[in-house]
């Protein structure tokens, strides 16, 4: 089955990127956005028909490797 | 004196810090990284670089390689572990430093001469240099040091920091930072102050044409004290 995950940054971790996407959405007339925050998406197929075991491994994943938890959280969706 | 310098797929240091170590008496060997032992060393080197192509988060694919549980058995029985740029990043993805470098602050990528102060003399690595600043190369995207309070405070009472940012009379504040690093860190010890990671690349300041010296007298140093 499919797994999908979002890892982003902890709120208060400084993220150069997203600030300059929102500085540059506001030059481009979009000038009600007031923050913007980037993530990472992914899609993982896991060969495993229990959905909650699945689960349960991608968690492992993303706490040892997907996401770094000093700055960044977590969302299996 | 021997020592190993781990290869990873984009490391792009390796060779200089080969010169580097040879230059100044070690006996190095180059070890890739999908071995699983590393030969006997004094001293393992994480080169700079863009191990894996910076793919997911600087030195994250590293960290999980097949040579690093090696390097991390290493440095838990008390070896010197130095990780220069890319190797810090490694460490920290490693869990053998605290925290983790992010994206420079100003979204560039710095590459130039900076001065750091040495923040901590009582390890092998700074131990005899008579200096307390050095001038040390950069070559950077993501420097910007950063770990939580609790963790900071643990560094700072531990003396944990080796090396901050500075101006050439040492003063490390914030005017002197290049790349938003907190508390203007360059470069951090384990506890135990056996592992170094840094973002300055002490490597490419060993000739007196080329760039400068500072780099010799912390390899002078470094043969000097294992």
């Amino acid at each position: 089955m499919k797994v999908k995950v979002i890892v982003t940054l902890k709120n208060g971790v400084l993220d150069p990127q997203g600030k300059a996407i929102q500085q540059t959405l506001n030059g481009m007339t979009f000038d009600n956005v007031s923050e913007v925050r980037q993530g990472k998406y992914f899609d993982i197929e896991v060969n495993e028909n229990d959905e909650s075991k699945a689960k349960s491994q991608v968690e492992e994943m993303c706490k040892k490797l997907l996401a770094n938890l000093v700055i960044e959280d977590y969302k299996i969706l | 004196m021997k020592s190993s310098v781990i290869i990873f797929p984009g490391s792009n240091c390796d060779r200089d810090m080969d010169v580097a170590l040879k230059k100044f008496g070690f006996e190095n060997q180059m070890v890739w990284h999908n071995d699983n032992d590393i030969p006997k060393s004094d001293l393992i080197v994480l080169p700079g670089g863009f191990s894996y192509g910076d793919y997911l988060r600087c030195g994250s694919i590293a960290g999980k390689s097949r040579i690093i549980k090696s390097v991390i058995d290493f440095a838990n029985s008390g070896g010197l572990v130095l990780g220069i740029c890319n190797g810090f990043q490694i460490l920290t993805e490693t869990g053998l430093l605290p925290g983790i470098l992010q994206q420079n602050k100003y979204l560039n990528f710095i590459c130039k001469n900076v001065f750091v102060k040495i923040k901590n003399k009582e390890n092998k690595y700074f131990k005899n240099i008579k200096k307390e600043v050095l001038e040390l190369h950069i070559a950077h995207n993501e420097g910007n040091y950063f770990c939580s309070n609790d963790e900071l405070k643990s560094i700072e009472d531990n003396g944990q920091i080796a090396v901050t940012y500075c101006d050439d009379k040492g003063n490390d504040n914030e005017h002197n930072n290049p790349n938003g690093a907190i508390k203007n860190i360059a470069g951090i010890f384990n506890k135990d102050k056996n592992i170094l990671g840094m973002m300055p690349h002490p490597e490419r300041m060993i000739d007196p044409f080329l760039s400068g010296e500072d780099g010799s007298l912390f390899f002078e140093n470094l043969i000097g004290s294992v």
